[in-house]
């Protein structure tokens, strides 16, 4: 009984560990294109502006579904 | 109950603040997520902002400015002159016969006034070797990030005109 927790709370682990990772790559593209974006519209070039905002949109999306993805998983490997 | 607690218990602080370790492991982990959304929001928020500033900018407008007469300065010659305030320093170049452009005469990197030369048929800031193109002010070497903006000229009859600033 001990040793299934063990493996539920160790795959629990490995998913939200895993999660973090993307989380992480997601802002480090999402820091790139604000960079961008900035650099260009300082520039005086706009036409990029629209597209960069629904990336950032998508990413930030993409974030929260999986901080909810950590939440529910942790809260799963909690379960008795 | 005891009054004293024996050394080889565990540290008052958990007593009281009963936190059990592996649970304080993901609840760690879940809050540092929580945080990098939070981030990835914030970044989100910092391109609204901007595509806000593109679709709300104002469009500037400029005065009509008198720059000179039509023939005043000779082929490959040149005027200063300033456009749109008085402390914008622009220059005038007489490219052909019935051919002027006219720039600002500030560097875009750092700020210097730049020069034409006759000789090499080029724009030049003199404080870092940036080389503009005298056909449309772009950037051929050194290094300036952006062309210089060019000033918009109409023919007044004889006259020539400053009606505006491309790229500024």
């Amino acid at each position: 009984m001990a040793n299934l927790e063990r493996s539920k709370q160790r795959r629990g682990l490995v998913a939200i560990h895993g999660a973090m990772a993307f989380v992480i790559i997601l802002l480090i593209f999402q820091i790139w294109l604000l960079s961008a974006t900035l650099e260009t519209f300082l520039a005086g070039h706009t036409g990029a502006v629209l597209q960069a905002a629904i990336f950032s949109g998508l990413v930030f999306l993409g974030c929260l579904a999986l901080d909810l993805f950590v939440t529910r998983v942790d809260q799963e490997s909690r379960k008795p | 109950m005891p009054l004293l607690r024996s050394p080889s218990k565990e540290p008052l602080w958990k007593d009281e603040f009963s936190v059990f370790t592996s649970d304080e492991r993901y609840v760690t982990r879940r809050q540092f997520t929580k945080f990098l959304t939070l981030a990835s929001l914030g970044m989100f928020v910092g391109n609204l902002w901007i595509l806000a500033k593109t679709y709300f900018a104002k469009t500037p407008s400029f005065p009509f400015a008198d720059v000179g007469e039509v023939g005043e300065i000779p082929v490959r010659g040149v005027k200063l002159f300033s456009y749109p305030t008085p402390k914008d320093h622009c220059i005038l170049v007489r490219t052909g016969e019935q051919e002027y452009v006219a720039y600002s005469q500030k560097c875009t990197h750092l700020s210097c006034a730049v020069y034409f030369s006759a000789k090499e048929d080029r724009l030049e800031c003199p404080c870092h070797q940036g080389f503009f193109s005298v056909r449309d002010g772009s950037v051929l070497q050194g290094p300036p990030p952006r062309p210089l903006p060019q000033i918009t000229l109409e023919r007044n009859g004889a006259r020539l005109v400053a009606v505006g600033v491309k790229g500024s």
